[in-house]
């Protein structure tokens, strides 16, 4: 159930990393709805397939317009709804399967076309909903119900395929750091232009790296997670590539483009530079008269 | 004197021969004539066989012509593998800086590149050999000279050297076909006169017109051969400030960005081609499941798979109608000539906003590319739907009701979730069975919104009765004509609204004895469709790549219906 809707009947396992990240998007989209006097039906959650898209219909409080689509597709789907509607706050709402596997071909077209629109990626590793397949994120080794004899693709880097495709904004968050997630989707809103806030969000069912992620100082284990210190300048793109193929995971802001002109923005101005004109129908076929 | 001919100029792909054919036809319809083109060629751009032609009568035209008058042929295999299509008294140009034919009793050699240079214009050779054409078809030089000053005249300083240069290769042209002394023994009538506008026309720029007209204002495509025209057409023409037209990175991008495009309010199409179209086939499921409003321009070619790219078929009526996975099947509105592509892309566009869901328009290869000269199509006519918008006062209960109910736009009240999962009436996914079965049946139950379509009925009293689909119009139009003309007791039914049909034609069609329909495909896919619902048709079926014929069509039709009057006879 959610609390809008009793008869729903979708339920995330206790403990799983996407309670933190829907908490995060309703604080950010109160606070964007606050500060802009903008009405939360201005904002669209377009959602992935898999346990994280299912946060579009979980979410509390005043509701946003949502679309729940196929698998992979939601960045095309984004791209659509901001072409027609710039005025709309585009969110996207993902994981890793359908966003770096079965969707990964739509991330090139969309940095390169500077989309604005913000995309939460929830990675937890592992192919939640169909019970625990090996994902693009997947450590190299593990064995899973698809990798008997242990992974054997390499795992890939997420933030390092984002930085490589020209995703003008990257940040890479914590779901367990609710506020510090707040405030990274919050900017990555606000950013013109293409924002991915990749998540690591864990599965406790299937692969809970809440541990590792956290480390045990006490016993000398290395956190997986490690804070972006603030000497890092987000606009540097060679530091923010050296810290995604670093130890660990970098956390925090990891690159902002400083110019970003989003693709709607473009559109405008190539069509104002170049005065074009809607002809009507009537002159058109006038045009073609014999 | 006579009343059409048809010019076919053959050669290899990057030769013109496409652009001979069409500037002839421009020349002609520019002058009065009715014109009718068609081309095909291989997916290459240089080389390949390939040819162009253009049918120039002097009353409307239905076909692109069983047989032809002038056949330019550029070289040895374009000579070889056309010259059977050629008339009896027909007559033969070709290029004799390529090859040499021994019997000049019907041949006409021309070094066109050579005179061409001579000419001043090395450009030109198609006009030399335009020349020549309208000398041996007694088309007046005249004509085709005001076209070339229409046509080259841009307002640049060297225009006139252009026009003179081109004029006089077109009667460089004409005296080398005068030196050969042949004709095709009677010269075309004068043109006729019209009363009302005529405009020379592609299929794919009336399409994207019809469009335009009912109001599309988002159009995102990828190419494919034969339906970039459209994307190109309206990347050029579709450019207000509240519209977008883009290029996606594949079929699955268009189909998926244009859901996006209808689910925020705006009338949403794309076109593709048969690979592409099979690409869509999820998304569309997506697009009829959670009831989101687009078109999709189908521009069929030969398939499976890559097919054949560039060639005419209509195989796709199938995959049109159940695109993808689960139960659904989809409005299909296919075109039957170019003046049809504007309607029915109009009414495409007011189907998806009227039922809210996907529609699709089933054109084909042999209609969006050709030209033809159509009494110029009054958009004012066209009167724009206007979708139905949540007004807040069912809240979010988007999907309440048996039939289309209030559409809640982004940025408006009534927040939802659109759902490609079976959903309830909010849009939450959920997976029992009453939901299921309550939903399945709101989303067939809308498509009877649609049964609006008209059709044509000829002859209605005939058991045995013709009927057509899309581009097969043309030609059995011509063959049921030619059979009436002969006193043969057939029947003539016609619809551009395949799904859902008219429901008075199905009920009339269910009374025949025999119901003929000619169809490009293997499987004959249309009859198939109507035998599920008690219509005892058969088809004609061609799968060549090519249009039918309209002397074989008419033969065939007689064919069958003598083996049914046989049948009966037995009885």
């Amino acid at each position: 159930m959610s609390k809008r809707n009793p008869e729903y009947d979708f339920k995330w396992c206790p403990g799983c990393g996407d309670f933190g990240v829907k908490r995060a998007i309703e604080g950010a989209l109160a606070e964007r709805t606050v500060e802009r006097s903008e009405p939360i039906e201005q904002t669209v959650i377009v959602a992935g397939i898999g346990c994280s898209g299912n946060l579009v219909h979980l979410q509390e409080g005043p509701q946003p317009f949502g679309l729940h689509g196929i698998h992979g597709r939601t960045l095309p789907i984004a791209w659509g709804i901001k072409a027609v509607r710039p005025d709309l706050n585009v969110l996207i709402v993902s994981g890793d399967g359908d966003y770096l596997s079965i969707g990964a071909e739509h991330i090139g077209p969309q940095a390169k076309r500077n989309i604005d629109v913000t995309a939460v990626v929830m990675d937890n590793g592992v192919y939640g909903l169909t019970k625990g397949q090996a994902s693009p994120t997947t450590e190299f080794e593990v064995v899973t119900p698809t990798t008997p004899y242990g992974k054997l693709d390499d795992k890939l880097n997420p933030l390092e395929t984002y930085l490589a495709a020209g995703v003008s904004f990257i940040a890479s968050a914590l779901s367990s750091q609710v506020k510090q997630l707040q405030e990274l989707i919050k900017e990555a809103m606000d950013y013109p232009g293409f924002s991915i806030v990749h998540v690591q969000s864990p599965c406790t069912t299937y692969n809970d790296t809440y541990a590792v992620l956290k480390g045990n100082p006490k016993e000398g284990i290395e956190p997986l997670a490690r804070p972006i210190p603030d000497s890092h300048d987000p606009s540097d793109f060679a530091g923010a590539m050296a810290l995604a193929r670093g130890r660990g995971i970098p956390i925090g802001r990891l690159y902002r483009k400083p110019e970003s002109v989003p693709s709607h923005e473009r559109l405008r101005g190539a069509r104002e530079r170049l005065g074009v004109k809607q002809q009507s129908v009537d002159d058109l076929l006038a045009g073609m008269k014999i | 004197m006579s009343k059409n001919f048809v010019v076919r100029f053959a050669g290899e792909g990057g030769q013109g021969v496409v652009g001979g054919s069409e500037i002839l036809a421009a020349a002609a319809a520019q002058v009065g004539y009715h014109v009718l083109t068609f081309a095909t060629y291989p997916s290459q751009i240089k080389g390949g066989p390939a040819w162009g032609q253009a049918r120039i009568s002097t009353g409307p035209i239905l076909s692109s012509g069983d047989y032809v008058d002038i056949l330019v042929a550029l070289n040895r295999y374009a000579y070889d593998h056309n010259i059977e299509e050629l008339r009896e008294g027909g007559v033969v140009i070709y290029n004799s800086e390529d090859f040499e034919l021994a019997d000049g009793s019907r041949f006409v050699g021309i070094p066109a590149d050579q005179l061409a240079r001579e000419s001043g214009n090395p450009r030109a050779a198609n006009m030399i050999v335009i020349g020549a054409v309208a000398y041996l078809a007694g088309m007046p030089l005249r004509y085709l000279e005001g076209f070339v000053r229409q046509r080259f005249d841009r307002g640049r300083p060297g225009d006139d050297k252009i026009i003179e240069g081109n004029i006089k290769a077109l009667h460089m042209g004409a005296e080398e076909a005068a030196r050969s002394g042949l004709s095709l023994g009677s010269s075309l009538d004068d043109p006729p006169s019209h009363d009302q506008e005529r405009v020379l026309i592609k299929g794919y720029e009336a399409a994207c017109l019809g469009a335009m007209a009912a109001g599309v204002e988002c159009f995102i495509g990828y190419p494919i051969s034969p339906a970039t025209t459209m994307l190109t057409y309206m990347e050029a023409t579709l450019n207000a400030p509240h519209t977008f037209v883009g290029q996606a990175s594949s079929e699955i991008e268009s189909i998926t960005a244009i859901i996006g495009g209808g689910y925020a309010g705006k009338k949403s199409m794309t076109s593709t081609a048969g690979p592409g179209f099979s690409l869509m086939g999820e998304g569309l499921g997506l697009a009829w499941m959670a009831e989101i409003p687009l078109v999709v321009a189908n521009v069929q070619r030969g398939g499976p798979a890559t097919g054949l790219p560039t060639k005419t078929e209509q195989s796709d009526l199938l995959v049109a109608l159940n695109p993808g996975h689960g139960d659904m099947r989809l409005p299909v509105i296919a075109p039957g000539s170019v003046e049809e592509a504007f309607w029915a892309a109009a009414e495409a566009v007011n189907w998806a906003e009227r039922y809210q869901g996907p529609v699709i328009l089933l054109t084909e290869a042999s209609i969006a590319e050709r030209s033809q000269d159509v009494a110029r199509p009054d958009a004012s006519r066209v009167v724009p739907e206007k979708r139905a918008v949540s007004d807040g006062r069912v809240e979010n209960r988007r999907y309440e009701g048996n039939g289309a109910s209030p559409f809640p736009v982004p940025g408006g009240p009534g927040a939802y979730v659109a759902n490609g999962s079976e959903h309830d009436e909010q849009g939450d996914t959920t997976h029992l069975p009453d939901v299921h079965v309550r939903m399945t049946q709101r989303r067939f139950n809308k498509l009877s919104l649609l049964e609006t379509g008209t059709y044509e009925a000829e002859r209605t009293e005939a058991s045995v009765v013709l009927m057509p689909w899309g581009g097969s119009k043309g030609p059995a139009r011509e063959a049921y004509e030619r059979l009436a003309a002969g006193g043969v007791d057939l029947g003539w039914y016609y619809t551009m609204y395949l799904s859902p049909l008219p429901p008075a034609l199905l009920e009339e069609l269910r009374t025949k004895e025999l119901v003929i329909i000619p169809e490009l495909n293997y499987l004959g896919q249309l009859s198939g469709q109507l035998r599920s619902m008690g219509v005892n048709a058969h088809s004609i079926t061609q799968y060549t790549g090519l249009p039918f014929k309209v002397g074989e069509l008419a033969s065939e039709i007689q064919e069958r219906m003598r083996a049914v009057s046989g049948k009966l006879a037995r009885v």
